[in-house]
């Protein structure tokens, strides 16, 4: 017997309004979709495809224009439902500097936690356990500003599993981060989903991000265009390109080396899938 | 760069009997201060004020030179003041300079305004060396609760200090970044008069506002994200808790401040 | 027009307890017409590197050249230097200001001291240049335009004052692929058609390995490496004590190397990496 999941899109549709200085515009297509409990789910696709706008339906900052989200089994579209739907699943954005609301890290850690009405007492429980969940536990009297990109993503990431959400969403979390940043991230993001079973929805329009996860939504104009593993998704070279949605260099290559007759299968993920096809260690 | 020295609230960490004392305590002490000041008369009044902020000075275990720093930025207004009441009181002339003459009066007048507005400043000092900005914000907020029945926005005044002073850093950055993006296309913001210099400034000033609302925007969803809805049903981190040590500094506060005000 | 210089270093809060040294002792030439990428972890220096560039900032000690003048010179016009090497930062719509895009874009000209219709002439083309429309845009109000359009409308405002040298700070910084397609083919045609000196500073190795004809890689203030991409992606080990990479198909060409494939590992495109392996895997199987 399959499992409700936890999140459930029913033909969603989105527009958002006409307003100064922008016309309205369908942000999001009929759009039909399920996250399970424990996955690790990426969602892709180019500026204006619709992903940020599917993300912010999930805990329910904005609503449908028509359609259905049920998260947990509340539906978002019920005001008395969104307190304990913004418990369960909580927000990362992309800026690291404009979430981080208290003059220090542990301050802003247990923000979360105080909205809920958390006793003190256990406030500082999960203050401790979430910075150290996202290795951050020596900083946590340190003030935002002298914390790099990476490192305020991190509280950020912190904020949320205070909450003890089932879900976390990150909406381009990386895309003001150096790579070292990103690392620190998606790292971050991996362990959590691995070791306390929080369900992820990774959005983002960096490829190399995407590799690890269970399952892969690739977005274009408000739909989804394209959904499987990693693996299947990577295989569609030439429609992700007409999505200009980037691949990664050894995904690029191996498909045009089996354009000029060499055998290596579709889909290549990483460096050293490409060195065990090309060299089968003997 | 010149930003990058300022520490804000100039709070200096430490470990002493003031340093531990629940901010309320030091909150009111400081309003104790201010009422004895205002209501003394002669330099034995303020001499006796004054005792008091030395022990408190000594009881924090901090250099002299820290509270003594206070004072600089506010050196012309005190310069003023005391300048003002010298030269500008009736009374019987001691000296006469130029066109202007010092009265015996105003000499007085301008030294007690002197001593007061200098023990006035110390005392705030005091206040925020030993309360770190998230005590001090904490509070405020305790002291003003009860006052929410009648409709004081406790929560909402210590959500906006807490605000303000985590980005007040993070906006001195910006600032930095965005002279010098105006700069390096001919801006100049060091020369011209008054007038040209504030005209200036619109490629500084409008970039930073315009940033300033869109964080605002921002901060705001985020904090919703997370749960925020106001202050009702909130429980805090941090609790603030009176300790012996505070009864204690609270009696002796309001006796002194009893007995000094009415002697002197 | 070159940029020399000689054994600069730069502290910052000097003489205080916190002082530290951002550059220490960098002596290097960028010569007129260069391609130059600059790269290296946050912290090592390359943002401050830039700085001295236009003089933004002054060394500690140590002298700067920009096309023979010294800036350390109490005479020297800085404003006249910035008119000659234009700076886009990071993320740089957010220094707009101007009520109309006429007005924004045309500020770095106008402060250069030009004539209204002269101003209005170098507006047009460097719209024109990032592929905006003058007469669409010039009314408009800048922060009504589309974010892509905002970037775009903002490095038009540097290239108005028509520089021979053009900084460019991570000017993919949060793009999507598309967009960052764009800029980089755009910044390639700027040095390849008007001969400008380009110095682009950036985090991916992929990108400059692509456009950039000369590579320096920053590591705690002071130069680490400075050659050709292939000749400082030769030095994989180096770079990884460094804290940097490669470009993946160079890495990966260095793996097969080390499996026995008797690759050439100074690959650093996609479509070299395709032409070597087929070399030497021959076409069939």
């Amino acid at each position: 017997m399959k499992t409700e999941p936890l999140i459930r899109f029913s033909n969603v549709s989105f527009t958002y309004a006409k307003g100064p200085g922008r016309e309205g515009w369908q942000a999001l297509q009929d759009v039909s979709l399920e996250v399970y409990e424990h996955e690790f789910v990426a969602v892709l696709g180019r500026n204006g495809s619709g992903k940020s706008t599917l993300a912010k339906h999930v805990n329910a900052l904005l609503t449908p224009t028509s359609g259905q989200v049920v998260v947990a089994g509340l539906d978002t579209s019920v005001p008395e439902h969104v307190w304990e739907i913004r418990q369960k699943v909580g927000m990362v954005f992309q800026n690291p500097d404009n979430q981080l609301v208290a003059t220090t890290v542990e301050e802003d850690v247990a923000f979360g936690p105080e909205n809920l009405g958390i006793p003190p007492a256990e406030i500082q429980r999960r203050v401790t356990e979430a910075l150290a969940a996202v290795d951050m536990l020596p900083y946590r009297l340190h003030p935002p500003h002298r914390l790099s990109g990476g490192q305020k993503q991190r509280v950020a990431i912190a904020g949320i599993v205070s909450m003890r959400p089932k879900c976390i969403v990150l909406d381009e979390p990386t895309a003001m981060l150096d790579p070292a940043g990103r690392r620190e991230v998606m790292r971050t993001i991996h362990r959590l989903n691995r070791e306390e079973g929080i369900t992820v929805l990774h959005i983002t329009h960096h490829m190399d991000e995407v590799i690890g996860a269970d399952r892969v939504l690739v977005m274009d104009q408000g739909r989804i265009v394209l959904e499987g593993s990693p693996r299947e998704v990577f295989s569609q070279v030439e429609l992700l390109r007409e999505l200009h949605l980037d691949v990664p260099q050894v995904t690029d290559l191996g498909q045009r080396l089996r354009k000029r007759g060499v055998n290596v299968p579709p889909g290549i993920l990483t460096v050293n899938e490409m060195v065990m096809h090309l060299c089968p260690s003997d | 760069m010149r930003f990058r020295n300022l520490t804000i609230g100039q709070h200096i960490p430490g470990d002493s009997i003031v340093h531990r004392l629940d901010p309320r305590t030091k909150i009111l002490g400081t309003v104790l201060l201010i009422v004895l000041l205002f209501s003394v008369d002669g330099f034995v009044g303020y001499a006796m004020a004054g005792l008091a902020i030395a022990l408190v000075i000594h009881l924090s275990e901090l250099p002299w030179r820290y509270v003594i720093r206070g004072l600089r930025p506010l050196m012309v207004i005190l310069l003023l003041t005391v300048g003002l009441n010298l030269f500008l009181t009736e009374g019987e002339p001691l000296f006469r300079l130029w066109f202007l003459t010092i009265t015996k009066q105003g000499l007085v007048r301008g030294l007690m305004m002197g001593v007061r507005l200098v023990l006035l400043i110390m005392g705030t000092s005091l206040l925020t060396l030993t309360t770190s900005p998230i005590q001090l914000t904490d509070g405020i907020e305790t002291l003003l609760s009860p006052f929410r029945r009648i409709g004081v926005p406790a929560h909402e005044l210590a959500m906006m200090m807490t605000i303000a002073l985590r980005f007040i850093p993070t906006l001195l950055e910006e600032t930095e970044k965005i002279m010098k993006a105006q700069m390096a296309r001919g801006a100049d913001f060091q020369s011209g008069g008054l007038m040209q210099r504030a005209k200036n400034l619109i490629p500084l000033l409008v970039p930073l506002f315009v940033s300033a609302f869109r964080r605002a925007d921002e901060l705001a969803i985020a904090m919703e994200a997370r749960g925020y809805r106001g202050g009702e049903g909130r429980t805090k981190f941090r609790e603030l808790r009176f300790g012996r040590m505070d009864a204690v500094a609270m009696v002796l506060s309001v006796v002194y401040t009893v007995v000094v005000g009415v002697l002197f | 027009m070159s940029i020399r210089l000689e054994n600069v270093s730069y502290r910052y809060l000097e003489d205080t307890p916190m002082e530290t040294e951002a550059l220490s002792n960098v002596s290097l030439e960028i010569k007129d017409g260069e391609f130059v990428g600059i790269i290296g972890p946050t912290g090592s220096g390359k943002s401050t590197l830039i700085q001295h560039f236009n003089g933004l900032l002054l060394p500690s000690s140590g002298k700067v050249w920009v096309d023979g003048v010294d800036l350390t010179h109490k005479d020297t016009q800085l404003r006249k230097i910035r008119q000659k090497v234009g700076m886009v930062f990071q993320y740089p719509e957010h220094q707009l200001f101007g009520e109309t895009v006429l007005e924004d874009v045309g500020f770095g000209p106008q402060n250069g001291g030009l004539s209204q219709e002269e101003v209005v002439e170098r507006v047009r083309r460097a719209l024109a240049y990032v592929g905006l429309d003058f007469e669409e845009l010039k009314d408009q109000s800048p922060f009504e335009l589309s974010g892509g359009q905002k970037r775009r409308v903002a490095i038009a405002g540097v290239l108005a004052m028509e520089p021979s040298v053009l900084i460019l700070d991570e000017p993919t910084a949060g793009l999507d692929p598309k967009g960052r397609e764009e800029i980089l083919d755009e910044i390639r045609a700027l040095h390849k058609e008007r001969g400008i000196t380009v110095i682009l500073v950036s985090h991916s190795m992929e990108d400059v390995a692509r456009l950039v004809d000369r590579l320096i890689v920053m590591h705690q203030g002071r130069v680490a490496l400075d050659g050709t991409p292939v000749e400082v992606f030769r030095q994989a080990e180096t770079l990884k004590e460094l804290g940097l990479g490669v470009p993946q198909v160079t890495e990966l060409m260095h793996e097969l190397k080390a499996k026995g494939l008797a690759v050439n590992t100074d690959i650093l495109t996609v479509e070299e990496a395709e032409e070597e392996i087929v070399r030497v895997m021959g076409g069939q199987k």
